[in-house]
């Protein structure tokens, strides 16, 4: 197998894990830079629309290079499925699997179910709750914790944190509470 | 301390200047050059979200189902290794390319994030994605998550203006 090939495969943990581990003393020994992501989306309130708020009034250029973190991301998530794509169907656990066509899922051949996250559902029920209500939460919540998975999970851990840890564990209680509880019920509403 | 000094002192924290998540603590002013090394980290980074399939909606069905290991041992072993590495940064006073001692700003404890928190754990489980995958979904071409971005953006913009009214 050339080293092409092996790139196209799914990564495992262990590779993908310490690499994204490694974010945190690149941008700290970069230029002394915090790792988190969830600030780039109050960076955007404080340079387009801050309306006086004093949250998003103060010098936003001085974060610019989280935005310029965040386009990166972008660009590499282009590069990692248009050039090192896994030619394969994602393999997704037989048993989410089971529950997940319970719920409704028909289609588990990409990274996100296809039945869900096409522009043509933006504007039906699907798509409020998926896209509007979904992407809501996860924008005001993590600004409520004061950070997200890489900002507490990651950097706050990284740093012995111990609101981080209470934030994470609150993630997961959220998640957990949101597959099992709030998702089945919105299914329901927007068959 | 009885209550109304709690609330007093609470205040005065919420009104401190500008606290971020993820601040820029290098002291030398930096050029759009110099945040082209930000970019290719991110670039980096984002492909390893898409290879290691961190931005798939049904990966975080799997670890929300403890249904695979996978993502538990994602952030494992990232918090391992960071941890590792800021261990040995504080140990051998490693400075930064620049020359400056590598600054960790503490995080305080607020009640925001027990409810941030699992707020935010919600909106996880129904999009899939915390802010990191969000913009590599859009990069791997998922059009539709742009408005999960805006809406993002909108549910950030609304707790800058709800802030000084919400229980922290």
């Amino acid at each position: 197998m050339n080293l092409l090939e092996l790139i196209r495969e799914p990564w495992p943990w262990y590779v993908a894990g310490p690499l994204i581990g490694l974010t945190v003393p690149a941008l700290l020994l970069l230029g002394n830079k915090s790792f988190g992501i969830s600030s780039s989306l109050r960076h955007i309130c404080a340079a387009c629309f801050p309306a006086d708020i004093p949250f998003f009034t103060y010098n936003w250029r001085k974060e610019v290079w989280n935005l310029f973190f965040v386009l990166g991301i972008l660009l590499g998530g282009f590069i990692a499925t248009y050039f090192l794509a896994n030619p394969a169907d994602l393999v997704v656990a037989e048993s989410t699997r089971a529950e997940l066509s319970a719920l409704g899922i028909r289609d588990f051949s990409g990274l996100m179910p296809a039945d869900i996250f096409t522009v043509e559902n933006i504007f039906t029920p699907t798509g409020l709750i998926f896209f509007v209500l979904g992407g809501f939460l996860v924008g005001f919540g993590t600004r409520y914790a004061g950070g997200c998975t890489s900002g507490h999970a990651i950097m706050g851990l990284s740093n012995l944190q111990w609101p981080s840890l209470v934030a994470t564990i609150c993630f997961m209680v959220g998640g957990f509470v949101g597959t099992h509880v709030l998702l089945p019920w919105l299914l329901n509403l927007a068959p | 301390m009885n209550k109304i000094e709690k609330d007093l002192e609470l205040n005065a924290t919420l009104a401190e200047e500008f606290v971020c998540d993820a601040p820029n603590e290098q002291a030398q002013p930096e050029g759009p050059v110099a945040n082209l090394k930000y970019l290719l980290v991110g670039v980096l980074f984002g492909i390893v979200f898409v290879k290691a399939e961190i931005i798939s909606w049904f990966r975080i069905q799997e670890m929300f189902r403890l249904d695979s290991f996978h993502m538990y041992g994602v952030i494992g072993s990232a918090v391992a290794v960071g941890m590792l590495s800021i261990f040995l940064i504080k140990k051998f006073n490693i400075k930064t390319l620049s020359g400056e001692s590598v600054h960790l700003t503490p995080k305080t404890f607020n009640r925001g994030q027990i409810y941030g928190g699992v707020l935010f754990g919600l909106g996880w489980a129904i999009t899939g994605a915390c802010p990191g995958p969000l913009f590599a979904q859009i990069g791997s071409g998922y059009l539709a998550v742009v408005v999960t971005l805006l809406s993002a953006i909108l549910g950030t913009w609304t707790y800058g203006y709800l802030r000084p009214k919400l229980p922290h």
